[in-house]
């Protein structure tokens, strides 16, 4: 398959994306909004062409747990969901980080919480960027916000978490997840061989198949003088990764006397605002944080050296603006403006508020 | 007529003296000694009556720590 | 003859498994485990699986199996195996996979996944302990605690209107068109140590064949949480475990 120009869902972008990955499994379950993702694997039937294992599981639970032992073979998995299952799959998130295995989860966030809404919201930031499960651990975050950054980063995905050895999450919400637009497919590559895999995951527990010493995937010590080891191991791992890998993009932060932080959809509804703000002579600018762990905290507190207020706007009562306040080292007044329940503010609805909050 | 005689090894540092052994052999070669202990403090399986060992593995067999090793030879 | 002329000249007709690791096992004296984990050894060497098996481990007692016996091992959170072994055993299917699971891990937190593999007829091995307790935790109700018996948390009995019934569910996967061989063994005597060997080796044939999902459970001991000796556990699991949970095929190979 070459590169190709198509027309499509956020979620099928991802499913596409996937094959022409060479991912080597997907595991999930369907809920509501992110069900054509595993819709679009079983009708494109990747096992026919590159093999790509492709399973409905049984509850969110075990697509956690299969994608927990796939990856523990070195095998490049990834599974699915929305909000209420990726709760349901926080345990098992917790064993894969802790077991230093890559993997993909992706989250088409939707309202909450409980059962909420099928509609789209941004409400799982915390549980994305703090943890989620049980200990110490972090995902690297990836904030999509076009079906062409869905695409791209199931591939951006599985390259950070082979390199670092830990999970990856796209943290998508329901609008770009359910929107159509115009995405550049990648050319198809090869899924890895069995002894490509061997080399690049000499971890990984496929079959000792000649080797000297056998593999152990496992999360378990009891020796708690190894397990404080192997806990600053893994801290050491995300030090790396904060050096490393923090991803944003700035919209005319260059001039701004205000600054809008906005990541996913809604920083396309903000960039609408800032535009028709410039045209009244206000001068925003935009942070759009890509990674929201590792967040842009450098990014951010160097623009609000120059700015004389910052708005976080989201679609949930207020999560990533507290990381907007510990970057942010002054008293400079940091606003919130979000709305709930599935609703999605129009841009004049944020300019308002961004006018409101700064008696402008 | 030839005889079957046989003969154990048991691995004493290993054996938690659960007495599976004891009592799965057919002809009371074995015992759990009654005042030693091995370096793990466990009273260990040892011979009591080695002439009457078959080597039948039996012991062996059910000992959840594979600790016993089994020697057969047929007499003619 | 003395006993270094027998072993001169003799066979040796039973060594320690080639496939256990030279480390003693956290097991107590008398376990179940150690004999299931001696058979599951020479199995695996005999049948030349060492180096396509993988072996994924529970929660409970045996977490930590991948210490004992010499090949690729994922430990899987408690109740998982199932969908852990699920995934390995799709990606590559020349892979020899099999769960060991106790009964609360299989039976009673992990029943989703035991049910829906099997269902799927997915090609693992489920060996499956059934001691009718928790060991690892310290001695509380499994869901195959017999009625009337005393755990931790049954301190005066199981009590059926309080507690439910024990789950008898190695029958409801012989009912699943998925399995292609399900049976009950022990290993609490010499000759039913040799039973339960041919039937994981059967087991472990069926899932290589490609028949479906083998589940072989393995009525046990726990003398620690029964509060007996290990004779006498076993003593008490002939007369009160057996009568509950048969031995025998309930699904035969085909």
């Amino acid at each position: 398959m070459n590169e190709e120009v198509r027309l499509m869902k956020g979620n099928e972008a991802i499913a596409h994306a996937a094959i022409r990955y060479g991912v080597d499994g997907y595991f999930g379950y369907p809920i509501t909004p992110q069900s054509e993702i595993l819709e679009t694997l079983e009708a494109e039937m990747p096992w026919e062409t590159t093999g790509m294992v492709v399973l409905q599981a049984e509850s969110e639970v075990s697509s956690i747990n299969m994608v927990y032992g796939g990856a523990s073979t070195g095998a490049a998995v990834m599974t699915s969901s929305s909000s209420p299952g990726v709760s349901l799959m926080q345990e098992g998130i917790s064993y894969i980080a802790a077991a230093e295995l890559p993997a993909l989860i992706v989250n088409v966030m939707r309202g909450g919480p409980g059962l909420g809404t099928i509609h789209p919201s941004q409400s799982d930031y915390f549980q994305a960027t703090k943890g989620g499960g049980h200990g110490d651990y972090h995902l690297i975050v990836l904030a999509p916000a076009t079906v062409q950054e869905m695409a791209d980063f199931v591939g951006l995905g599985f390259d950070l978490a082979f390199k670092y050895r830990t999970p990856a999450m796209i943290l998508a919400d329901g609008i770009v997840g359910q929107m159509m637009e115009k995405v550049v497919l990648p050319p198809a590559r090869p899924r890895r061989t069995p002894e490509q895999i061997a080399k690049q995951c000499p971890w990984a527990a496929a079959g000792k198949h000649k080797r000297q010493h056998r593999n152990v995937v496992t999360s378990l010590e009891l020796d708690s003088a190894i397990m404080e080891k192997n806990n600053e191991r893994f801290q050491r791992t995300y030090a790396e990764i904060e050096r490393n890998e923090v991803r944003y993009e700035t919209y005319f932060t260059d001039d701004c006397d205000y600054l809008m932080v906005a990541f996913g959809s809604v920083a396309r509804i903000c960039l609408k605002s800032i535009e028709e703000a410039r045209k009244r002579g206000v001068k925003i600018g935009l942070v759009r944080p890509v990674t929201l762990w590792p967040f842009p905290y450098d990014a951010i507190s160097q623009i609000a050296e120059h700015v004389k207020g910052i708005l976080v706007v989201e679609l949930n009562a207020g999560q990533m603006i507290e990381d907007v306040r510990l970057a942010v080292s002054h008293d400079l007044p940091v606003y919130h403006f979000g709305r709930m329940g599935g609703i999605v503010p129009n841009p004049l609805e944020v300019l308002n508020a961004f006018t409101q909050k700064f008696n402008l | 007529m030839a005889k079957v005689i046989g003969t154990v090894v048991i691995d004493r540092e290993r054996c938690k003296g659960c007495d599976l052994c004891v009592v799965a052999c057919p002809c009371d070669v074995l015992e759990l000694a009654a005042k030693d202990v091995n370096d793990r403090g466990y009273h260990y399986a040892q011979m009591l009556n080695a002439d009457a060992c078959i080597g039948c593995a039996a012991c062996a067999t059910v000992c959840p720590d594979a600790c016993i090793e089994v020697y057969r030879l047929m007499q003619k | 003859m003395d006993q270094n002329q027998i072993i001169e000249q003799g066979t040796k007709v039973y060594s320690r498994p080639r496939l256990m690791d030279d480390r003693n096992m956290h097991y107590c004296p008398g376990c179940s485990h150690g004999v299931v984990h001696k058979l599951v050894s020479e199995i695996l060497d005999e049948m030349g699986l060492e180096d396509t098996a993988v072996g994924i481990a529970p929660v409970g007692c045996a977490v930590f199996a991948y210490h004992y016996i010499d090949i690729d091992w994922v430990e899987a959170a408690h109740g998982r195996a199932p969908a852990v072994a699920t995934a390995v055993k799709r990606l590559d299917p020349s892979r020899a996979v099999f769960t060991y699971q106790g009964d609360g891990d299989l039976a009673a937190i992990g029943t989703a996944e035991t049910i829906h593999a099997a269902n799927r007829g997915e090609n693992i091995v489920i060996i499956f302990i059934n001691n009718g307790i928790y060991g690892m935790t310290g001695g509380q109700m499994a869901p195959t605690t017999l009625e009337g018996m005393k755990t931790a948390t049954t301190p005066y009995g199981r009590r059926v209107e309080l507690n439910g019934y024990p789950l008898n569910i190695t029958p409801l996967l012989a009912m699943l068109p998925g399995t292609s061989y399900v049976t009950r063994q022990s290993v609490h005597t010499a000759a039913s140590v040799r039973k339960c060997k041919s039937a994981l080796k059967k087991a472990f044939e069926a899932v290589m064949a490609g028949k479906g999902t083998a589940v072989v459970e393995v009525v046990s001991t726990c003398s620690s949480g029964w509060k007996m000796s290990p004779a006498k556990a076993n003593e008490w699991m002939e007369e009160n475990m057996f009568p509950a949970y048969p031995l025998g095929d309930l699904k035969p190979l085909e």
